[in-house]
């Protein structure tokens, strides 16, 4: 598709529509349960539409790649402050915001949610209708840019975005330190969020032996070193027993970050699950997690958010080796959510649970997300089920 | 319409002192802060607990009664206005602060809890709820839900939407929902984000998960006066284009700096426009900015530069600002306050085209806004007891509407559409816009209860006209003094 007409044409003859982007996250966009379901390829709806420095603003494609939007902003020292994740794997904008994906950054200044201002979706009728606007304050009418942030393509196909940027700090720093367990961790991780020093980003994660928790700044380089001695202070005098502390910068310290946001530390073949909480549900996940061998993991955001490697077919080797639950049942037994994006996550129907697993091909992991706002809003939108329902 | 039969059934749920039908007991619940509009309801009722809210809200819907939900009373857009024969449901006594988690920097909150109350409640800890309308001190968090009030610390830190992570609300059909969570991330289609703003029309919000931050190390605040408007907003585009992001950027023009002189004595100078730039952060950073912002507005020609030395003087600063807008009551009997959006740099232009049309109106205009990010206000004065003097206020208000609609912009940027702006949404949105709203509120609230006749016209509502009485006037269902 490479017009808004091609798309609406579709979505007015077919019975089912799935749309596709970047390919970056299959899960969602590849999946066998919707066979019969007519493939919309957003890829070559791309491109900038409008890009205005001044105003802090850019409209473009929803197939516009995140790595060529990046590059574009960059020229003008902007940025999207959220980080948004998977770009090397071709994450377009579109995919990003049905994915309601955003990264570490996203600490400092809000989500993808807080920076999507405007869109154009095409809804089950095939109407193009544009929600939002392309100024950064606007109060006006029902808010369509927050409702389709994480909206897996189930409430219409977007056509067009208008995102909010920043001026991007000119200098960023990293303060690292190791610790011997997560419970450490998470008592350094109190003092660092709840200091007055202004946070880019918090992320921490298992490593060879420990745990390290990384914490950036930025802003004008004259003074950087000196606020990174402030804040190595903070995460040092924290309740948590640091093992060792460093501090990266310039080109070592950007680097982290991109392997952060290209999700690097996932191996080959291992699944990806985003799955939201909060740094109080931290130790019962882990408590749960600690059955599997497999599992890898970094906490960002915080500790909002986890992104969760787990293996997509498991061998029955280590079938034996894992003793956890299935994803699903883990997260449920939780009261979390989750989100596949990467591959699959097993799924073992759960007795007297009530609840449909349906073969294990749904992305959407855990507690149900059955609710009558979104179910009342869905039927308005898409009053045929053109798109798959919630 | 009869309401009589849910008054009935209301009188089993309340008390004679919470369920108020006597026309000096509604009289204060007639109107908002657009005074200009009243209308006595049938009935008020004071719920102290959210399980009356929701019972109230499930009776409404049994007798097909309209309900407003309301806070304060503060908003500008007469998004709280009572509906003829509906119900107002005052929520001011849901006031609790349910639980302040340091810890996970966040506050569940009543409805009717006062939005500086959070900050003030999360200030032991270090930490503060962002969003600060200029009526922070009496207008309500649920108000601030239904509205996405802003402030003037939009730019950085966004407006009410940006810090709310989570709600219980009452949809308009008794059903109660959950949506987000205490999360800063979440699954599944924003849903409190969508419901935030919506004015009302998609139920009532029961309880509210805000999300606070750590309160600044310092702010550095300074007052920069310039011979023109247009020369105070070259110097915002130039502290813009420098890459600073400023937790706010405002500019006065003379007549709201003669306003916040005489209400809040603010010490301003007296010039004919007025910069105020707040860098916030930590000290080192700040001195930094700081350095690097003096230089930048220094090569803008101001005719006099002034810095907050301390707290007091920042509070002084920010009080002339936020106190300008009753403050105009003083300078005439009646004023409309707008608060339409123009892209940033168009802002000379729509300063310009404000002044043509003060001037051939021969009504004036004072100017206060958050230039930062091109929310103007224009405080449009006027004596309503002159003859049609209202009927040319409004028309002037419209045409600034149209041209921040023409200038890429938006008809409001924090203040809502609410009943005074029903006319102008059209003009934003096209048809088939419109149409997807409607479709999505009747879809969540079949009977139109909700608010019914903000933001979207309701049902019954003609042809809407942009000049003279407002069509529920017309219709006879609200009324002016």
């Amino acid at each position: 598709m490479s017009s808004v007409a091609e798309i609406q044409e579709v979505v007015r003859g077919a019975n089912r529509v799935r749309v596709r982007g970047g390919g970056s996250k299959p899960a969602l966009s590849l999946r066998n349960s919707l066979d019969d379901a007519q493939e919309l390829d957003l890829s070559n709806l791309k491109g900038v539409v409008d890009y205005q420095p001044d105003e802090y603003t850019f409209t473009a494609r929803a197939g516009t790649p995140i790595a060529e939007m990046a590059a574009l902003l960059a020229e003008e020292g902007q940025y999207l402050p959220f980080d948004p994740p998977l770009a090397e794997r071709g994450a377009t904008l579109g995919g990003t915001v049905a994915a309601g994906l955003s990264g570490a950054g996203r600490y400092r200044y809000g989500g993808i949610r807080d920076f999507l201002i405007g869109i154009r979706f095409v809804d089950g009728r095939g109407q193009e209708i544009r929600g939002g606007g392309a100024v950064v304050k606007n109060a006006a009418g029902f808010d369509f840019p927050k409702l389709f942030v994480g909206s897996l393509g189930r409430l219409g196909v977007l056509t067009e975005l208008t995102f909010k940027v920043f001026p991007k700090p000119p200098a960023f720093a990293t303060v690292a330190a190791e610790f011997d367990g997560p419970s450490n961790l998470l008592s350094a991780l109190n003092g660092v969020t709840s200091s007055d020093i202004d946070l880019h980003a918090v992320d921490f994660a298992p490593v060879e032996e420990g745990w390290a928790l990384w914490v950036r700044i930025g802003g004008l380089p004259n003074v950087l070193q000196e606020r990174a001695q402030a804040l190595q202070a903070v995460v040092s005098t924290g309740a948590g027993q640091t093992r060792r502390l460093s501090l990266y910068q310039d080109q070592e310290e950007e680097s982290l970050w991109q392997a952060a946001r290209s999700m690097g530390w996932l191996a080959q073949g291992m699944g990806l699950v985003r799955i939201p909480l909060t740094p109080q549900r931290i130790p019962a996940m882990e408590e749960a997690l600690s059955g599997s061998r497999m599992a890898t993991r970094r906490y960002s955001v915080g500790g909002n958010l986890l992104w969760l490697g787990w293996p997509d077919e498991p061998t029955p080797e280590e079938r034996e080796a894992d003793s956890s639950r299935d994803l699903h049942s883990l997260l449920l037994a939780l009261n979390l959510q989750g989100v596949q994006l990467i591959g699959r996550a097993r799924r073992s129907p759960i007795e007297g649970s009530g609840i449909d697993t349906d073969g294990g091909e749904d992305p959407l992991l855990g507690r149900p997300l059955q609710n009558a706002f979104l179910r009342r809003i869905a039927a308005a939108l898409d009053p045929e089920g053109k798109f798959e329902p919630w | 319409m009869n309401v009589h039969p849910l008054i009935e059934a209301l009188s089993r749920l309340y008390d004679a002192d919470r369920l108020l039908t006597r026309p000096a007991q509604l009289m204060t619940y007639e109107s908002d802060a657009l005074t200009v509009f009243q209308q006595r309801p049938a009935a008020v009722v004071i719920p102290e607990d959210r399980a009356e809210v929701i019972e109230t809200v499930r009776l409404c819907h049994e007798h097909d009664v309209p309900f407003v939900a309301r806070g304060s009373g503060t908003s500008l857009s007469g998004g709280s206005l009572p509906i003829a024969e509906g119900i107002v449901i005052a929520l001011n006594r849901l006031d609790r602060i349910l639980r302040l988690d340091a810890e996970e920097r966040i506050a569940v909150v009543e409805p009717g809890v006062i939005n500086l109350k959070v900050s003030e409640a999360a200030k032991p800890y270090g930490l503060y709820y962002a969003p600060d309308p200029s009526s922070q001190s009496i207008c309500t968090i649920g108000g601030n839900v239904a509205f996405n009030s802003g402030g003037a610390h939009c730019l950085k830190y966004g407006m009410t939407s940006n810090h709310v992570l989570g709600m219980e609300v009452v949809l308009p059909d008794g059903e109660v929902v959950e949506l987000g969570g205490e999360s800063l991330e979440g699954v599944g289609p924003d849903l409190p984000g969508f419901f935030v703003g919506s004015e009302g029309l998609f139920g009532v919000a029961l309880e509210i998960t805000l999300r606070l931050l750590p309160i600044p190390q310092t702010y550095r605040t300074v007052l920069a006066a310039y011979n023109s408007l247009h020369a105070a907003g070259d110097a915002v585009t130039a502290v813009v284009a420098s890459g600073l992001l400023p937790g706010a950027i405002e500019i006065m023009d003379a007549l709201a700096i003669k306003a916040a002189e005489v209400g809040a004595k603010a010490g301003y100078p007296t010039a004919p426009a007025l910069l105020i730039v707040e860098l916030e952060g930590e000290e080192s950073a700040v001195e930094a900015e700081f350095a690097q912002l003096m230089q930048l507005i220094e090569e803008t020609a101001p005719i006099e530069v002034r810095m907050a030395q301390t707290a007091d003087e920042r509070a002084r600063i920010w009080k002339g600002r936020k106190a300008a807008f009753s403050a105009v009551g003083r300078l005439a009997p009646d004023y409309i306050v707008q608060d339409g959006v123009v892209p940033r740099s168009r802002l000379g232009d729509a300063l310009a085209e404000i002044d043509r049309l003060s001037a051939s109106y021969g009504i004036d205009v004072a100017n206060v806004f958050h230039a930062g990010d091109g929310n103007l206000h224009p405080l449009i004065l006027f004596d309503g007891r002159e003859d049609g003097a209202l009927e040319r206020a409004e028309e002037l208000a419209g045409e600034i509407l149209e041209l921040c609609v023409e200038l890429g912009g938006s008809i409001t940027g924090e203040h809502g559409v609410g009943m005074e702006k029903l006319a102008f949404l059209p003009k934003m949105y096209g048809p088939l816009e419109m149409q997807a709203m409607e479709d999505v509120r009747s879809s969540v609230d079949s009977k139109s209860l909700a608010n019914r006749g903000k933001m979207l016209p309701s049902g019954e509502a003609e042809s809407l006209a942009h000049v003279g009485p407002h069509p529920l006037e017309k219709a006879g269902v609200i009324f002016r003094e």
